[in-house]
């Protein structure tokens, strides 16, 4: 009885020791950079794959079970999760990761947002209020992010104040180290004409300067018809491109249908860590990025 | 830009001022108030006439990758005010608008043979409006959630599918509801109807639980704080609706108790598994038109008081290739539901009045897949079974009761639907029914389910 009785306690005394924050990243890209910024001191867990539609993921049991223990939950906001999260929130049962709670943390909150539409009517499409959602592919707007973020992680775990500071530091002089790499090895894609397959690249537009004249998608979130491709190749000729492109988790189909009339590329972006097999981390994010970009206009 | 940001240092001026003129009295305030808001209007007003000439300067032809919309915004302040979902609406209102068209054979009112004592749910023939639903919901302050379903009878009339209070706050996995809502127990009981995959139930929630079990009171669930989820609850309520009848009386009317796991198998794989366990008493519950042996013309009327105990089983397994949902996925789902009533019943209420004992064993289960083939578009097959069982008569009525009607229900449904967006559903369903024995049906229906304002996030 003594020896299962210390044993307990020891097992209790070591999980204490290594009690690192339990975070519930929506996202990969925000799981990425809570990584970046907590170190060792975080245990992630990261509800959508870069495969998937983040609008679309369904509140399945485990998203609740590893919502029930997470303190701190880490998402874009700005509706892209409302098909799911507040399902997902109410039946954890977790007081500390509510909305409006310090565990609740929304990255759009963050940034400036774009696209805020000024009509709100379902007859336009998936529109979200608050504005364009797809925020993390302008690299830029991880600069803001990552001051708030570090921020809540040092109001929830005080105790490591100083290691949250130094990460953040690090992460804040790379990043912009690296932003001005990427701004300058894309200086040739400015102006450059593209189609889009889903309106989800206007803050990738806005940063590089990229002119999108065309979506496939009729109404944001609606498959392209074959009459209405149709239609928007013959706005081409007035109105040509040089690149068609996608984010990975999409299909893939309207845009290479489009490409292969329209004599262009597709090229698909991986629209978050993860998403292709080069972008591993939030750093090669941007790296293929750019580069895909960049081959695409060769 | 210039008019802007005067209007921004005007206004900065005079909120400025506004601590100085704390002594000013409220006429005062809201005359400034107006003034502002006067001066805004105006600026607005010329700010919009400029904007119109700016783009009118522009180059017609040019297509411009910054839009109006996207000028204003990008002037918004950085943190603007989250919006979360469905507190943007506050409260959240969702209309459901849904009919059908359905064509059958033979006369929906006959019941499943040896379920005529339990409620017949039938099917609408012709044009039928269905039911409208009206959700409405909000957070009622930092501790409750507030939830009300009206069901709008197209016949008139308004009935309260569900009106509870949730708590949010809680903690430690425990989550609390009281009020009107859907039982937990089983997979498909506490999906509203227009989330259904059919237009209709399965065989077995028609006949048990006269397509859903809507309970008055008390529930209870706990979340297990483990990586697989493990989730405990208990239900205390009224018995009011099948099997139960509502009643007077003291106390609580029927419990059930569940217990769900669940977890995903990768990214692509997810799955739930239930059990659950529901007691309740039923008192003097009445059905009509319920064959006998004498081969009464149109059925008798009898009477049922007892306990009923069920117990139900059920799994669902859903897939999609790379976790994907909005391409392709496959969900596979069974329940199994097994009843014992025992008690004493009461054979043709109306004329012969004889009550002895009474006691049987129904059980029903089915086993439905969909598949997502395409973005938007769904097949699904549904096969339905039920079980009359064999009732054991007290000797005075055992030349009048039928105790064992020898036949199976069975049904197979196929159905096919197409989602333009999340709000919007075309379904087209055939079904071969060979519920009642003698009285094979072939069924078509079509179904439209279109969903208005806030549309709240789906269960699992």
């Amino acid at each position: 009885m003594k020896k299962i009785l210390s044993v307990i306690s020891l097992l209790l005394l070591s999980s204490q020791v290594h009690a690192a924050l339990n975070v519930f990243a929506c996202e990969p890209e925000w799981a990425a950079l809570t990584q970046q910024l907590a170190g060792d001191r975080a245990s992630i867990y990261t509800v959508t794959g870069a495969l998937q539609d983040p609008h679309r993921v369904e509140a399945r049991p485990s998203l609740i079970a590893k919502a029930r223990r997470a303190q701190l939950l880490v998402c874009t906001g700005a509706e892209l999760e409302t098909a799911w999260l507040p399902v997902v929130l109410r039946e954890s049962g977790n007081g500390a990761i509510q909305p409006g709670s310090a565990g609740y943390f929304e990255a759009a909150q963050s940034v400036r947002m774009l696209e805020v539409p000024t009509r709100l009517d379902r007859a336009d499409g998936d529109v979200h209020a608050a504005g364009n959602p797809h925020i993390q592919i302008d690299p830029r707007n991880f600069l803001p992010v990552a001051d708030a973020l570090s921020k809540r992680l040092i109001q929830l775990d005080p105790a490591n104040t100083e290691h949250y500071r130094q990460q953040y530091a690090a992460f804040d002089r790379q990043w912009r180290a690296a932003l001005a790499k990427w701004e300058h090895q894309a200086a040739p894609l400015r102006g450059m004409p593209i189609i889009v397959q889903h309106r989800g690249f206007p803050y990738l537009n806005n940063w590089l300067g990229l002119k999108q004249v065309a979506e496939l998608e009729p109404k944001p979130g609606m498959e392209p018809s074959a009459a209405y491709l149709g239609q928007v190749l013959g706005q081409l000729q007035q109105h040509p491109a040089k690149l068609v492109i996608r984010a990975a988790y999409q299909d893939g189909r309207p845009s290479e249908w489009i490409a292969e009339r329209a004599h262009i590329p597709a090229v698909t972006l991986p629209f978050t860590v993860g998403g292709t097999p080069q972008s591993g981390d939030l750093f090669a994010l941007f790296d293929d990025t750019v580069q895909r970009l960049l081959a695409g206009l060769k | 830009m210039f008019n802007k940001s005067c209007l921004s240092v005007a206004i900065a001026a005079l909120l400025s001022h506004a601590p100085n003129a704390s002594a000013a009295s409220d006429a005062d305030l809201q005359a400034i108030r107006e003034q502002i808001q006067q001066l805004k209007q105006s600026y607005e007003q010329r700010i919009a006439q400029l904007e119109q000439r700016l783009q009118a300067a522009e180059s017609t032809g040019k297509q411009t990758e910054v839009s109006p919309a996207q000028t204003r915004s990008a002037e918004a302040a950085p943190s603007s005010v989250s919006a979360g979902g469905d507190n943007a609406f506050n409260p959240a209102i969702a209309l459901i608008l849904a009919g059908t068209y359905g064509s059958v054979r033979q006369d929906p009112a006959i019941a499943a043979t040896g379920f005529a004592m339990n409620p017949n749910m039938g099917h609408e023939q012709g044009f039928n409006l269905g039911e409208s639903e009206l959700g409405i919901s909000a957070s009622i302050d930092a501790d409750y959630r507030g939830i009300a379903t009206l069901a709008l009878d197209p016949a008139g009339g308004v009935g309260v599918e569900n009106a509870f209070v949730q708590t949010s706050a809680l903690g430690n996995g425990l989550n609390l509801k009281f009020g009107r809502y859907f039982s937990g127990l089983g997979y498909l009981n506490e999906h509203h109807a227009h989330a259904w995959d059919f237009i209709d139930q399965p065989l077995v929630y028609a006949a048990l639980w006269e397509n859903q079990l809507a309970e008055d009171g008390l529930q209870v669930k706990w979340l297990a704080p483990t990586d697989t989820f493990i989730e405990l609850g208990a239900e205390l309520g009224r018995g009011r609706g099948f099997p139960g009848s509502d009643r007077v009386k003291n106390g609580a009317g029927s419990g059930v108790l569940f217990a769900h796991a669940g977890d995903d198998i990768g990214i692509e794989h997810s799955w739930r598994v239930g059990a659950s366990l529901h007691r309740t008493r039923a008192a003097d519950r009445v059905s009509d038109a319920v064959p006998d042996l004498p081969g009464t013309i149109g059925g008798v009327s009898n009477s049922f008081s007892g306990d009923s105990q069920t117990t139900g089983l059920d799994f669902v397994w859903k897939y999609a290739p790379n976790g994907n949902i909005g391409n392709r996925y496959v969900k596979v789902q069974g329940e199994y539901f097994r009843r014992k009533e025992s008690g004493l019943l009461t054979y043709d209420t109306a004329l012969a009045n004889v009550t002895d004992s009474f006691s049987v064993t129904q059980n029903g289960w089915y086993l439905q897949s969909v598949y997502q083939f395409m973005p938007h578009w769904r097949t699904g097959l549904r096969y339905d079974q039920l079980a009359p069982g064999v009732a054991s008569v007290g000797a005075l009525n055992a030349a009048n009761v039928i105790a064992d009607y020898g036949f199976q229900p069975t049904r197979t449904s196929l159905m096919l639907d197409y989602s333009p967006s999340e709000f919007s559903r075309l379904r087209l369903q055939l079904a071969r029914d060979n519920s009642r024995q003698g009285l094979p049906d072939n069924q078509l229906f079509v179904q439209y389910i279109m969903s208005l304002g806030a549309h709240a996030a789906h269960n699992y």
